[in-house]
């Protein structure tokens, strides 16, 4: 640890307190869609989209209406993907000359582009074409975290109406928010990083004759376009098999430092919009301080524990100095691996510029905590917003029954419904992350595909399902495909995606549909700091209850075995 | 059934918008603007690409500084998967955890080749260690300078000159603030190599 990195650190989180309130007014601007936003070209192609589709864009839909656009919506997206990566062979722009994607593979990744989770049982250079790259996964990247910012919209909507029926339009959200906020952002963000040496081509890949004489191929395409989205979309899915590592896809350590920033945009920008669609900047803000604690915690948990050596490596002779480096790039040094690690498991995003596999025990728990508390720290666009509004709502209602008041949020008065479907989403997501784990370490069609042993083969099988229900898309890497993997790991992501979004939009029509009740004296005041302790105590003790067993099983048992120099 | 039109129409015009015009966009500014960066930052040497200067090499003759260890493979003709360091076809890192028997066995053999190269000095860790994405151009300064004493009886330099030319390839933290103090490996050697042509 130094002087430097921790500076790098604190000016991370400063510049995230900075961008919280320009990017939370763009995206209030975008979800107000009575008022048409008036830019050039964009304002033609917004409009032109509505047209062809025969949707008006005024026209309010209640909850389940909303919910059934957006699934159909999916469908459409579920569809076109698998299509499009079982017949690559015979589509354009595959100058490497992929072949089909298996069934099973195809599925699996279709399944994990549409809900945001971006898990990839396949290398991108090895798999998939250019055209499959482009046409079917980065435009999932941009539809997945437009949806994601919709139903986050649509769910504030639930707090700041009242007495009303609609929760605002999902096709108009989806487009507004894909045209006037992801999209100008990326084209910006593109180039920025073809500057700093991120490829754009529609070359194929290159052999050239080494220094020393040998062979090398070196693969390429369209990389920047693709990564730019991935990282400001909290997508993850990497071009390349090595993902952010990869030197095409984050060349520099400024590159690092951006694109670890950039998963935190609309995230944090969320929060800041949250206050303003409620008329009150500060509510937003006491959402923010929750959740940059949490922040804060993980990402100095792993720059302190990844600074050190294994000590099995240092009783070898090798030096201690320079940490863990197992896994990890010289150029980005470790606080800036430590920021990106623990921005990308904060947020749904799940790229990683370093194998979490092969990161020591403890540092590898704060990236699979993270993700185990429901991925809130800022979070996925949209997702992380209103998974940690689900909170706030056990919060308060744990605050109401200790004073013996009916519990509110925001003048909302929150009741049976509404705690009913918090829960049923904040426990859906833990059952599929344990209960998938349970069968993959008893199965052997499951257990032959993990690969590593002791402890960290748990953590390995542990980790793959809470990356899938959380929507993450990290992992421990050294997992490799099989039929069985395929297709529970597709179930895990449907369920972490689905069994969220849509009780998320129940309670946001059951809230709309709610007076509001003046604030009294005996009102919980949901600024300040006993609001956001409460909170933070909430999200830290639901996470602890349900996970620690399990990760004493894997992380922590693994931590005092490499004390004890045990290997496996 | 109301949903399918809005949903098809919508999809197809995202995907028009953000798989065809934005990544054309994004290539045709890029190759205009940073031609070199936009097709893979490629080293030419007598009008040859010798490599790029993202992407690291498969250095093993004592003549060069070497790379880090690196872990990806290449598939053989007949499926077999097969060591492949510095293959920039197929990234990967070893995925190795910290208590696995693999890591120590391969990280002690290595210690054991470098501690006879260059007696009594302590081991860079990230002369041991496999990057990420197994392409890592770079190496820390210190294990550039592990390197010289080797380097420079191979070539017959003098250590003193071949120091030298490592320090003058160190790449600082950018901005004085971010990332790591690291040098890149084949420019170094592409360095060394002119150093001798030039008959110095």
């Amino acid at each position: 640890m130094t002087f430097l990195g921790w500076t790098e650190i604190a000016l991370f989180f400063a510049l995230v307190i900075l961008v919280t309130r320009p990017a939370g007014g763009l995206l209030a601007r975008v979800a107000d869609n009575a008022r048409p936003m008036r830019v050039p070209v964009l304002g033609t192609i917004e409009r032109g989209l509505y047209r062809a589709a025969g949707v008006d864009p005024a026209a309010e839909q209640g909850w389940v209406s909303y919910a059934a656009a957006m699934l159909a919506f999916k469908l459409a997206c579920f569809l076109a993907v698998y299509a499009i990566l079982r017949l690559q062979a015979y589509l354009p722009l595959n100058p490497d000359g992929q072949g089909a994607v298996p069934p099973d593979l195809a599925y699996n990744t279709a399944v994990s582009f549409l809900t945001n989770t971006n898990w990839q049982f396949y290398g991108g250079e090895t798999t998939m074409s250019y055209f499959s790259q482009m046409v079917a996964l980065a435009v999932q990247n941009f539809t997945s975290a437009a949806a994601g910012i919709a139903v986050a919209l649509a769910f504030v909507r639930g707090f700041s109406r009242r007495s009303a029926s609609s929760i605002g339009n999902f096709w108009a959200d989806l487009v507004r928010v894909t045209v006037y906020a992801l999209l100008p952002i990326c084209i910006v963000y593109a180039l920025f990083l073809v500057w700093q040496g991120a490829p754009e081509t529609f070359h194929g890949a290159i052999t050239l004759t080494t220094l020393q004489g040998g062979k090398q191929t070196i693969a390429l395409g369209p990389v920047a376009s693709q990564e730019a989205i991935k990282m400001l979309g909290t997508n993850g899915g990497g071009f390349f098999n090595a993902n952010s590592a990869h030197p095409f896809e984050n060349p520099t350590a400024l590159t690092n430092f951006v694109e670890a920033f950039s998963i935190f945009v609309f995230g944090a920008g969320l929060t800041n919009a949250f206050g303003r669609m409620v008329g009150d900047e500060r509510q937003g803000w006491a959402v923010f301080a929750a959740m940059g604690l949490l922040f804060l915690a993980g990402v100095a948990t792993i720059y302190a524990v990844e600074s050190g050596p294994n000590p099995i490596l240092t009783a070898l002779h090798v030096a201690p100095g320079m940490g863990n480096m197992e896994g990890k790039e010289v150029r980005f040094g470790m606080a800036g691996t430590a920021i990106f690690s623990s921005a990308t498991t904060d947020a749904s995003c799940g790229a990683v510029d370093a194998m979490f596999e092969s990161f020591l025990p403890l540092g590898g728990m704060v990236p699979m905590l993270n993700i185990m508390l429901g991925e809130i720290i800022y979070g996925g666009v949209g997702s992380g917003l209103y998974g940690f509004l689900m909170f706030a709502i056990i919060a308060v209602f744990i605050a109401g029954l200790m004073v013996g008041r009916t519990p509110e949020y925001l003048g909302k008065k929150i009741e049976a419904r509404e705690v009913k479907m918090t829960m049923l989403a904040i426990l859906c997501l833990p059952l599929a992350m344990l209960g998938f784990t349970a069968l993959a370490v008893v199965l052997p069609v499951a257990t032959a595909q993990i690969s590593a042993a002791g402890p960290h083969g748990f953590s390995e099988a542990l980790y793959a399902y809470v990356s899938g229900a959380g929507n993450n898309g990290s992992a421990f890497a050294g997992l490799s495909a099989n039929t069985f993997w395929d297709v529970t790991m597709g179930i895990d992501m449907m369920i972490g995606r689905f069994f969220v979004m849509v009780p998320a939009l129940a309670i946001a029509g059951s809230l709309a549909a709610k007076k509001i009740v003046p604030a009294s004296s005996g009102t919980f005041p949901t600024t300040g700091p006993l609001f956001v302790g409460l909170v933070v105590g909430v999200i830290l003790i639901m996470g602890g209850l349900i996970f620690f067993p399990a990760l004493a099983l894997g992380p922590i048992v693994e931590h005092f075995a490499m004390l004890a120099g045990t290997t496996y | 059934m109301k949903y399918f039109r809005p949903a098809l129409v919508i999809l197809l015009g995202i995907t028009l918008l953000t798989g065809v015009a934005y990544p054309l966009v994004i290539t045709g500014v890029g190759q205009l603007a940073f031609p070199s960066q936009a097709n893979g930052s490629l080293i030419i040497r007598d009008g040859k690409p010798v490599g790029s200067a993202l992407i690291g090499q498969d250095f093993t003759s004592p003549g060069y500084f070497h790379g880090r260890p690196s872990a990806t493979t290449a598939t053989l003709a007949n499926g077999k998967t097969v060591a492949a360091p510095y293959n920039a076809d197929n990234s990967t890192g070893s995925n190795l955890g910290p208590t696995s028997k693999a890591l120590r066995d391969r990280v002690a053999a290595d210690v054991k080749k470098l501690e006879a190269e260059n007696p009594g000095q302590p081991i860079p860790a990230d002369l041991v260690t496999t990057s990420g994405s197994g392409l890592d151009p770079d190496i820390s300064p210190a294990a550039a300078y592990f390197q010289v004493p080797r380097v420079a009886a191979a070539r017959h330099l003098d250590r003193a000159m071949v120091r030298r030319l490592v320090a003058s390839h160190i790449v600082g933290r950018t901005l004085g603030l971010f990332g790591a103090p690291h040098v890149n490996v084949l420019e170094l050697n592409l360095a060394l190599d002119k150093l001798k042509a030039g008959g110095m």
